[in-house]
């Protein structure tokens, strides 16, 4: 099967500061990701802050671009594509923002939010459709003169996915739509992502935090640490092999008092992007490191079909 | 034995909008009580009027009494009200973004508490903030305390308010969504220096959290509210173990869990009503699939087992 999105050895680099009296830093926000994804798939990035998932996110739509790599979709090449046929691209990409609050324009009506994507690609915007695109979200077809202060984090953030799906895109991304939101709100929104995938059937890449809630929602899993990928699971179930991946999933907290951890949490913090360390980037966090981790960057494994780059995997 | 906090009956109002209903809790010494709800449950107010500080958002206390270790805070002057927090109440406020002033260094706002509150001099001060920021294992304390809030990221922000909530030697923390901010690995070495504070130093700890997980993580009581109300109270076991209201359980669902089907996960449908429109009878009757007519009449909290629960149909579920 060829797969709807291949990402090839792509990177990122940032530059920083630089005045009058400092030289300008550089890091790697993204190092060296690789990655395919099938149609109809859900694939999901998780790692901590900083770890260059939401670069990822806007390398993969091209909202930034790459410092080297490519991005195949449905077998055109994404990052050499002039303006016009990127603008075309993107009817069927498509991206939900984290944050409700700021990603809708506080001046617009919904029904104005609804109808640029609409504007953007120079279409007349279909009758009926702004109430059709909000009741396939969940939202009453009344709000449609609402503006986004009037409704809850739950109702913008479904007003983004509703946006988002205006042009019925094969592809979404989704860079953490439900970190703002309450648990209660959260589960709704993942339900109603779930839904529309099989009615649209729509192919995800799902940024998280949140390795528990990618564990549940996701066919695939990437693990992101420091701009590089560290594990890929192949299926959400499977035993994590990177120490990092154990890590994270030793810091979700399950809801069964029966099932108390004796927390061992990961101690210490991310190193600065700027002044990697050489060899493995998690060894100063690991328990497992030993002398040729502080040397030698692990390589993730190509040959299996549980990827991971680590020199002492479990 | 007297509660170290104990809330009977607290309704609180803002100009004419009752927001708390009959809110009852304790937290006893040593002991670590989950006040949990999601946003606009009333968790927050609840806090703010266990600190006494309804004023500053123009909210009062119209019936009940708030104790602090058997004290009536609406007995105190402002003065004693204003002594006691800080001092005998340290407070850990939800987004450590904003609770450290960004133009005066660590050291310093953390050394005022002390100094303020505890009449230590400068030198005193800065040693007890060393010693602090040690104990919520801050490497190179003496560099942090130099820092500007901008140069830590958000976990080790999150300790230094935690250190700033300490230093006045306070017996109660009240801690209003400490990990809502921060990463999964991070919000776990804050719950467990927040759960090790408890054991080691005798503190009794009100963690205010919209996320069950943490609650049974860490909490030996949990009081759930919805809508203004307390919906259930009782041990965090027989809680989890058998939710006897249905929102307690709804609330445990919405936690993805290992060997969970796809499409398990559903939320709890619509939203917490405003204070404005609070439905008549019972207030989650509109989101509940238990819901009948008996739901229209106002459910009291009643006892069940070791705990307290408010629903017609408790019994109707497990």
């Amino acid at each position: 099967m060829t797969p709807l999105i291949q990402i090839d050895a792509l990177s990122k680099r940032f530059r920083s500061g630089g005045g009058l009296l400092s030289r300008p830093r550089t890091m790697l926000a993204v190092r060296d990701v690789s990655l395919s994804i099938g149609k109809g798939e859900v694939v999901g990035v998780v790692g901590e802050s900083g770890c260059g998932k939401s670069t990822l996110a806007r390398l993969v739509l091209r909202l930034i671009e790459p410092t080297t790599g490519s991005i195949t979709f449905d077998g055109t090449e994404v990052t050499t594509l002039p303006p016009a046929a990127l603008r075309q691209l993107r009817r069927r990409i498509a991206m939900v923002f984290q944050d409700p609050y700021s990603s809708l324009d506080p001046r617009y009506t919904l029904a104005q939010v609804l109808a640029e994507p609409y504007q953007v690609q120079r279409q007349k915007l279909p009758a009926e459709s702004v109430a059709e695109m909000l009741s396939a979200v969940g939202l009453p077809e009344g709000l449609a003169q609402s503006h986004p202060h009037q409704l809850s984090g739950g109702q913008r953030q479904r007003v983004g996915i509703a946006r988002a799906l205006a042009m019925r895109p094969d592809f979404v991304v989704l860079d953490e739509p439900t970190a703002s939101l309450d648990v209660s709100i959260q589960a709704q929104i993942i339900a109603l992502l779930e839904d529309l995938r099989d009615r649209m059937g729509l192919t995800y890449l799902f940024i998280s935090h949140d390795l528990g809630l990618v564990r549940y929602f996701c066919d695939r899993i990437v693990v992101m640490y420091l701009g590089a990928v560290v594990e890929v699971l192949p299926e959400p179930r499977a035993a994590p092999r990177h120490p990092y991946t154990v890590a994270l999933i030793q810091s979700g907290f399950v809801p069964d008092p029966a099932k108390r951890r004796d927390l061992t949490p990961l101690q210490g913090e991310i190193p600065s992007p700027f002044a990697l360390p050489p060899g493995c980037a998690f060894a100063s966090r690991c328990g497992f490191a030993s002398s040729r981790c502080r040397t030698e960057t692990p390589k993730l494994s190509q040959d299996s079909t549980h990827p991971v780059a680590c020199h002492h995997p479990l | 034995m007297t509660a170290l906090l104990e809330l009977s009956e607290v309704n609180v109002a803002i100009g004419t909008t009752a927001l708390l209903d009959r809110i009852s809790l304790r937290v006893d010494k040593g002991q670590i009580l989950g006040l949990v709800g999601e946003s606009g449950s009333g968790k927050s107010l609840t806090a703010t009027a266990a600190m006494g500080l309804l004023p500053l958002i123009g909210g009062r206390v119209t019936a009940g009494t708030v104790r602090f270790d058997g004290q009536d805070l609406a007995a105190m002057t402002d003065r004693q009200r204003r002594a006691l927090r800080g001092r005998r109440i340290g407070f850990v406020s939800q987004n450590p973004m904003t609770a450290l002033d960004p133009v005066q260094r660590i050291g310093e706002q953390v050394d005022v508490v002390s100094r303020l509150h505890l009449g230590l001099s400068r030198q005193a001060a800065r040693t007890r903030t060393l010693d602090l920021l040690t104990q919520l294992r801050i490497p190179e304390a003496a560099a942090v305390a130099e820092s500007w809030p901008h140069q830590l990221s958000g976990g080790m922000k999150q300790r230094i308010v935690i250190a700033m909530a300490l230093a006045g030697d306070p017996d109660l923390i009240i801690a209003d969504e400490p990990t809502t901010a921060l990463d999964v690995t991070v919000q776990a070495q804050i719950i467990q220096i927040l759960g090790a504070l408890v054991r080691d130093r005798g503190l009794a700890l009100l963690l205010i959290t919209h996320d069950m997980g943490v609650v049974a993580q860490v909490c030996d009581r949990v009081t759930v509210l919805y809508a203004g109300r307390v919906a259930e109270e009782g041990p965090v076991g027989p809680i989890f173990a058998a939710p006897a209201h249905p929102y307690t359980a709804a609330l445990i669902g919405c936690i993805p869990q290992e060997g969970m089907e796809k499409g398990a996960l559903k939320g709890i449908p619509g939203t917490v009503p405003s204070a404005l429109a609070f439905p008549s009878g019972c207030r989650f009757g509109p989101r509940c699939a238990r819901a009948d007519a008996a739901c229209q009449q106002v459910p009291q909290l009643r006892s069940r087992g070791q705990g307290l629960v408010a629903c017609h149909h408790a019994e109707d579920g497990a």
